[in-house]
């Protein structure tokens, strides 16, 4: 087939709006096309409309006004000529658990209807494909994340499909089997098939052939991936070498002219600037050297979105500054280990976090980081050891410490059916605030997080944005010493995450102490020090510079932060196997 | 300090429950249902039924006892049979519950005082009934019997008994069946609405955060007991209000004791709820496990068959039932005048299966930490 065959066109979205109730629409308008032999990264925050798009596609849903034309099909007339030539994954794949990767296979071909005498040929391409060959009589729901979503991917492609639409593969799977998955991927496209990859991460979409952003239900983009870039191409620096604290200058540069955005990344800072500005960079500091850098896709997003908030918190400058009670450390962890039956998820974890310190635990998912997060905010017994925090003991002391932390749950973990006032009315109540303390906090944060009309709103009803902020209120009215976070940024979109992140920096120049999970390599890059845990072990403990410096190689000279994290696994895998 | 904490979780919870539609609808909805339910359509009693009679007599006698079963405001309608294969056709059809079949002699022998027999066919598929029935008509041939000159002369020598329901004089079967409710709607809510609420939270991911509050195990079980049993206390009142003014029973006894003891009913019952509510991981098993508690319940409780009807070797296992308790305390406050002993003697389990049932709750909420 030559490469112009190849690129035909699959699906056509013309003007498609899909509204449920009286929200506003899940997709408003959203026209594009989507070519085979390519990848399309279907891209945007959670709640942007993703999945409804992916489900409009295969028929499952029909759009309110305008079409969907799936292989010459129109949804709405042939859902079943459509379902016939597709793979759809949804993003919880329905794998059976109760049943082995061969039988969830059979299961499926069944349905499927493909033909008896071609089945072992398909399954056994397949397992190979897939590498789940020695795992066929293991139960689904015992494999990793990484494998489920590989089962999950042979199951769609029982037979081969001309379109296969993909929700979220990446979530709850560690970058190698990302990694894999997305080899895997692209082997399909080599065969004309079309694929829609959907995705919250912004660095996925780099690698896309072609991508639809989405936001709130509109379409931001639809092109190729370096066509987005472009848009700030030369106005992304990377400032190293500041003076003074880092997090300090990131929000003093935030608010100087001309300066859209910026992170942190490890030592050094990564600036956006603003279209057609030069930006002076004068808090950076006389010895601070700006070099510019390639913009990456997160970038031109958040400049199309007009640019990041700015440095000021006005939670920090709230806050009473933590001075040092002594020399302690505010989180400690000793030799923390927990064992499940003879399943040692967590083994002798020893670090120490200083006050006015962000310090990240890294790793894949199961690798035992929730366990040792929830070891250390007392949600678990360790089996052996010994976790403090603000020097109170875990065991012995719990109630104590637990008033010391504040804790902020993976995605939005408050009740949902209370409006906003009732839940800070309960978290302030449940950390023993009354009274004129209590009135005062509340009005703090309403003012704070311009919470203000929506304060009688029933929570779970609130933009994702708005969630973010009331969690953020939530585990911080009591004014905690230390903030425990775990996954606290993951599928928002990235104006959010750097809101959420300017409170953070600003709290931990207060001096208070962070312990943040997370599988998102963005978010570690916040972090002064990472612990990155693996099989239940630390296996690297250091800066992000210094994790990022230990993987240096020739081929590797300017490793990311996820090459880091795969390099280490694999080194850590290599000397178990030496060792065995 | 505890107070702030704990008043803040009872707050949160009874919003989560009255802010939730399902929730709002689980307050409304069953109880609703129980009350029309049980107390006008699962009637005991047998009304409107219908009779077949074959009259192979042609004698006064015979045209007599028609009239007299004619006239029962039992009996809704009386067919008269011409054969005996009618009569099949219509107790195998179920068109009638009861056949009365009279002799071609009845008359005759009535006349003469030689003794004669009545026969009553009866559809045993439905035993209660049919035994109902079966007690209204021997009463109708048992009065005309005594009208007969034999009956008339012996009447002197017979035995004739006079029956007075006590504490329930027409035996309006909504005074007995009424009370029975109370108990049962306070079981149905407290179980349900406390199964739910741990479960809920551990659905939404809720339940971590609050294990991390400085709230304390006990504060979260005293914050997860007190919500239900004001629902529970609630639903009470609302029912003992529909027992007076729409049912019209008496209140003989006092509300001081029905509540007092209801209090440590409707701990027990929140007791079981929470263990439940422990054990489950979502809110499926949540209400699949209270229902799994509740249908025997009610059943071992004496609610609508008597415990002694029961085998000797089920009647034990009634002893650990609430609501076998809480029964006798309802009915007794309504329709006697139930003095403090007696409720004393019966809450004195109570507080037994509550202390069980709650420790238990604790312990293996705790276990769950590990």
């Amino acid at each position: 087939m030559t490469e112009a065959a190849n690129r035909t066109e699959l699906v056509r979205l013309s003007d498609v709006t899909k509204r449920f109730g009286d929200a506003p629409p899940a997709l408003d308008a959203v026209s594009g096309s989507i070519l085979g032999g390519e990848i399309t990264g279907l891209v945007g925050p959670d709640g942007a409309g993703k999945t409804t798009l992916i489900r409009l596609m295969t028929g499952l849903m029909l759009p309110d006004s305008g079409s969907v034309d799936v292989l010459g099909f129109d949804t709405a007339r042939d859902p079943a000529a459509i379902q016939a030539a597709i793979g759809y994954m949804p993003q919880r794949f329905g794998l059976y658990e109760d049943l082995s990767v061969q039988e969830n296979l059979d299961l499926y071909a069944d349905l499927r209807g493909l033909p008896k005498d071609e089945r072992a040929a398909t399954f056994d391409e397949l397992l190979t494909f897939t590498d789940l060959k020695r795992f066929t009589g293991r139960l689904a729901g015992k494999l990793s994340g990484g494998m489920k979503q590989k089962l999950g991917l042979a199951c769609a492609l029982l037979k081969k499909p001309r379109l296969l639409l993909l929700d979220e593969p990446g979530v709850g799977v560690d970058p190698i089997s990302r990694r894999d998955l997305w080899k895997m991927v692209e082997d399909l496209t080599k065969e004309g098939i079309g694929v829609v990859w959907s995705t919250a991460y912004l660095d996925e979409a780099e690698v896309c052939d072609g991508v639809l952003l989405l936001n709130q239900g509109k379409l931001m983009f639809s092109g190729k991936p370096a066509d987005m870039t472009a848009r700030v191409e030369g106005r992304v620096f990377r400032v190293s070498g500041v003076s003074g604290r880092k997090r300090q200058v990131l929000a003093k540069l935030l608010d100087e002219e001309g300066i859209i955005d910026g992170v942190i990344q490890g030592e050094a800072l990564r600036i956006v600037a603003g279209e057609g500005s030069e930006p002076a960079f004068r808090s950076a500091g006389d010895g601070a050297k700006a070099a510019p850098a390639p913009p990456r896709f997160e970038d031109a997003f958040v400049d199309m979105l007009g640019g990041g908030p700015g440095g000021r918190s006005k939670l920090a400058e709230a806050q009473q500054p933590l001075a040092a009670t002594d020399d302690r450390p505010v989180i400690e962890a000793k030799g923390l280990t927990k064992r499940f039956g003879d399943f040692t998820a967590a083994d002798g974890i020893t670090f120490d976090i200083q006050r006015g310190e962000i310090f990240g635990l890294l790793g894949p998912n199961g690798a035992g980081k929730s366990t040792t997060f929830k070891m250390l905010c007392g949600l678990l017994k360790p089996t052996a050891g010994e976790g403090r925090v603000a020097g109170f003991d875990l065991r012995r002391d719990a109630a104590s410490a637990r008033n010391q932390l504040g804790y902020m749950a993976q995605k939005f973990s408050l009740y949902g059916d209370l409006s906003i006032a009732q839940n800070l009315d309960f978290f302030a109540g449940v950390y023993g605030l009354s009274g004129q303390r209590k009135r005062e906090r509340i009005a703090l944060m309403n003012e704070i997080f311009d919470f203000g009309h929506h304060a009688g709103q029933s929570s779970k009803d609130l933009p994702l944005g708005l969630k973010q902020r009331l969690a953020l209120a939530c585990a911080v009215m009591h004014e905690p010493r230390a903030l425990f976070l775990d996954e606290p940024t993951s599928g928002v979109d990235p104006i959010t995450r750097r809101e959420f992140w300017t409170h953070i920096n600003a709290l931990v120049e207060k001096g208070v102490t962070v312990l943040v999970t997370t599988h998102f390599m963005e978010e570690a890059e916040y972090c002064d020090r990472i612990s990155l845990i693996y099989r239940g072990r630390s296996i690297a403990l250091g800066s992000p510079d210094e994790l990022k410096a230990s993987v240096v190689t020739d081929d590797q000279p300017d490793p990311t932060m996820e090459d880091a994290f795969i390099a280490l696994i694999r080194q850590s895998e290599t000397e178990t196997r030496q060792a065995a | 300090m505890w107070w702030t904490r704990l008043r803040a979780l009872i707050v949160k919870e009874l919003l989560a429950v009255l802010r939730d539609p399902k929730g709002r609808a689980i307050l409304i909805g069953p109880p609703l249902i129980q009350l029309l339910v049980f107390s006008y359509a699962a009637t005991l009693e047998v009304r409107n039924v219908d009779v077949m009679i074959l009259n192979r007599d042609s004698g006064h006698w015979g045209q007599e006892l028609v009239e007299r079963i004619d006239g029962s405001p039992t009996f809704r309608k009386i067919e008269i049979a011409a054969n005996p294969q009618q009569v099949r056709e219509a107790i195998d059809g179920q068109d009638v519950i009861a056949a009365v079949e009279i002799g071609p002699d009845f008359s005759r022998g009535i006349e003469a005082g030689t003794p004669v027999d009545l026969q009553i066919i009866l559809d045993g598929r439905r035993s209660n009934a049919s035994q109902i029935v079966s007690g209204y008509l021997t009463q109708i041939a048992g009065g005309l019997a005594a009208e007969t000159p034999a009956g008339k002369r012996s009447a002197a020598r017979s035995i004739s008994t006079i029956a007075r329901n006590w504490f329930n004089p027409n035996l309006t079967y909504q005074w007995f069946m009424v009370p029975n409710l109370i108990a049962s709607i306070a079981l149905l809510i407290g179980l349900i609405v406390t199964a739910l609420s741990i479960a809920r939270e551990r659905e939404l991911g809720t339940f971590d955060q609050l294990m991390v509050s400085p709230l304390r195990v006990h504060e979260i079980l005293i914050g997860k007991l007190l919500p239900p049993m004001m629902i529970g206390l609630f639903h009470i009142t609302l029912y003992i209000l529909a027992a007076i003014f729409i049912f019209g029973l008496p209140l003989r006894g006092s509300l001081f004791l029905l509540y007092g003891s209801g209090i440590f009913y409707l701990a027990s019952v929140v007791g079981i709820g929470l263990f439940i509510s422990a054990l489950s991981m979502t809110q499926q098993q949540a209400i699949l496990g209270a229902f799994l508690f509740m249908v025997p319940a009610m059943l071992l409780s004496g609610f609508a068959t008597p415990i002694e009807n029961m085998p000797d070797w089920l009647q034990p296992v009634t002893l650990v039932n609430p609501l076998r308790y809480f029964l006798i305390i309802v009915k007794g406050v309504f329709l006697k005048d139930i003095g403090l002993a007696e409720v004393v003697h019966q809450t004195i389990p109570l507080c037994l299966i509550a202390a069980v049932t709650l420790s238990a709750a604790a312990w293996l909420f705790r276990r769950r930490l590990e």
